[in-house]
């Protein structure tokens, strides 16, 4: 038996450990299988769904950055019909908890999706992503505006019972307030942080590196900003935060523990070693056996200031 | 696919910036396909972050060899790695091109670096089919005609063999073409695979291409490598999973 505690609480929802793996960043699950058991996870997001299937944007959707990525999928998934038939029968079989992660062009839309999803029993939460910047439609013109957040959060929360969780952009002056916005209208939680918006170009075309101009920078390169955001969140409002980030590995998951996060979220990282997310879970518990940390919940919200 | 550190054990400069990597990797070369792909982290740190896509460019037993030239600070790294170091190989990923089949001659068609992936096409195929091998490049040193056999060559600058491209060269030998059931095997600039695809399907030959683009993870999760299906046009198909090899009358190059 372990003898550290590492389950954490999000709203109603216990994890077995902090450790998730971030939409976008593990399809549905079956190729991530391949490398890292899920079972010993404590939950999986997801790839973003919408109500009808999204080609997503054309190529090139990808370049590196220093110590990053930039991103323009455009959201391209299989729509949540597609989803329910095809993909949840795989995910059924493990044990580890499902949040579906919802992106809509409309706030009519993120209800359908959530009513269509919310009766599958295999989803335990569900995670609003308000912030992809690299749809025309919907994301970030959501996600940094009060209003719509605040309206999202309510009219989603009026059709499921299981665990809301808000999907915030950095792309704003002030994340808190937007954390505050989705608590106050019925959210359980909030994921910090989306990608920052960024861009890159070829100096000898003068063209943008990927086809949609801008994209979402993830990696390393903006775990200090991730970091600063958890903490703006934490200092302000009484909500679990699910970090985000550049996470690379458990030093980091620590970090932003004590930051202010009850969980995070691995992303980039499983693109470069999917096996990673399951050696993470293990090293967490040995540097709490070596720190004498009994409980790992101990560590959130932890900062000396 | 898995996640394998397999000892490297010897850089070959081949052509002017052109290297090749000799890598001990039993358990890669007994499964890996022509066609395949390894995605390699060059380094343990931050930056480079991703790894970086190879063709599998031929096996020779336990070893497994890489073909590459220097693009940027990622392949720069991994020119310059200690003999003896490990490499951390993700893989093997993709589908490779179908050798079998009922034609008579393999004719390979490639382009510069496309020429990576077919030293092994022709060590597979060696003894089985004919193999006609048409290598293009910008000029001489572009053009790798490393381990196939019976190469014609073209330049466009004439540097070396037919001056102009190598879907002209093709042209030029159609007569031997139509002589016998041929299957084009393919890999190199989208401009080439292009006109190509104008060739094969003018002459109704049929065509294997090896694809290319930006991807982080190799292996579906990313969704970062789209490529536009001439037959399903709500989706795109992905590189690296759908491919790299597709038939070329199923993608828009």
């Amino acid at each position: 038996m372990s003898k550290v505690d590492l389950s954490v609480k999000i709203g109603s929802l216990t994890l077995r450990n902090p450790i998730m793996l971030a939409s976008g960043t593990v399809g549905y699950g079956n190729e991530m299988a391949e490398f890292t058991d899920l079972n010993k996870l404590g939950g999986i997001v997801t790839k973003s769904l919408s109500l009808k299937p999204r080609k997503g944007n054309p190529p090139q959707r990808i370049v590196e950055t220093p110590a990053g990525m930039l991103n323009a999928i455009g959201l391209a998934n299989v729509g949540v019909e597609v989803f329910l038939k095809e993909k949840i029968p795989f995910l059924k079989q493990f044990d580890v908890p499902l949040i579906c992660n919802i992106a809509a062009s409309t706030i009519e839309e993120y209800v359908e999706c959530t009513k269509i999803l919310t009766v599958e029993e295999t989803i335990k939460a569900f995670e609003i992503n308000v912030s992809c910047p690299n749809v025309r439609e919907g994301g970030l013109s959501f996600g940094n505006d009060l209003k719509s957040v605040a309206t999202i959060t309510d009219k989603v929360r009026a059709v499921t019972n299981k665990p809301l969780i808000m999907k915030l952009s950095p792309n704003v002056s002030y994340i808190s307030e937007f954390a505050k916005t989705a608590k106050e209208n019925g959210a359980d939680a909030v994921s910090a942080i989306n990608t920052l918006v960024g861009a890159a170009f070829n100096i000898f075309t003068r063209k943008p590196k990927i086809q949609n101009v801008t994209g979402g920078l993830s990696g390393p390169a903006i775990k200090p900003v991730a970091i600063a955001k958890v903490l703006e969140i934490s200092r302000q409002v009484d909500i679990p935060i699910i970090g985000i980030g550049g996470i690379m590995d458990w030093r980091d998951v620590i970090e932003f523990m004590i930051a202010g996060s009850s969980a995070v979220q691995i992303g980039t990282l499983n693109f470069i070693d999917p096996s990673a997310p399951g050696k993470i879970v293990q090293q967490l518990e040995e540097h709490c056996i070596k720190n004498g940390i009994a409980n790992i919940s101990s560590l959130i919200a932890s900062y000396q200031l | 696919m898995f996640i394998i550190n397999s000892p490297l054990e010897e850089i070959l400069e081949i052509n002017h910036h052109i290297y090749l990597l000799k890598v001990f990797s039993p358990e890669l070369t007994s499964i890996i396909k022509p066609g395949q792909f390894l995605n390699i982290r060059v380094s343990e740190r931050a930056f480079p972050l991703l790894r970086r896509p190879f063709s599998v460019c031929d096996v020779d037993g336990d070893h497994l060899y890489l073909m590459f030239n220097i693009m940027g600070e990622g392949t720069n790294m991994l020119a310059h790695k200690p003999i003896g170091s490990t490499l951390d190989i993700l893989g093997p990923l993709g589908n490779g091109f179908i050798l079998d089949g009922n034609y008579e001659t393999a004719v390979i068609v490639a382009g510069g670096l496309g020429a990576a992936p077919f030293p092994y096409v022709t060590r597979m195929l060696n003894g089985k089919k004919n193999i006609l091998s048409f290598i293009g490049g910008r000029t001489k040193d572009d053009v790798i005609t490393y381990n196939l056999k019976n190469v014609k060559e073209a330049s466009d600058d004439g540097s070396l063999g037919f001056k102009g491209n190598v879907v002209q060269l093709l042209e030029n030998n159609l007569e031997l073409l139509k002589s016998n059931k041929i299957k084009i095997f393919s890999c190199g600039p989208t401009v080439m695979l292009r006109a190509l695809k104008e060739f094969c399907l003018k002459h109704d030959f049929e065509c294997e291409v090896s694809t290319e683009c930006a991807m982080a993870c190799g292996f579906g999760i990313c969704q970062g490598c789209p490529i536009e299906s001439t037959t399903q046009t709500d989706k795109y198909l992905l590189v690296c999973k759908d491919g790299p090899v597709f038939n070329i009358k199923d993608v828009v190059i």
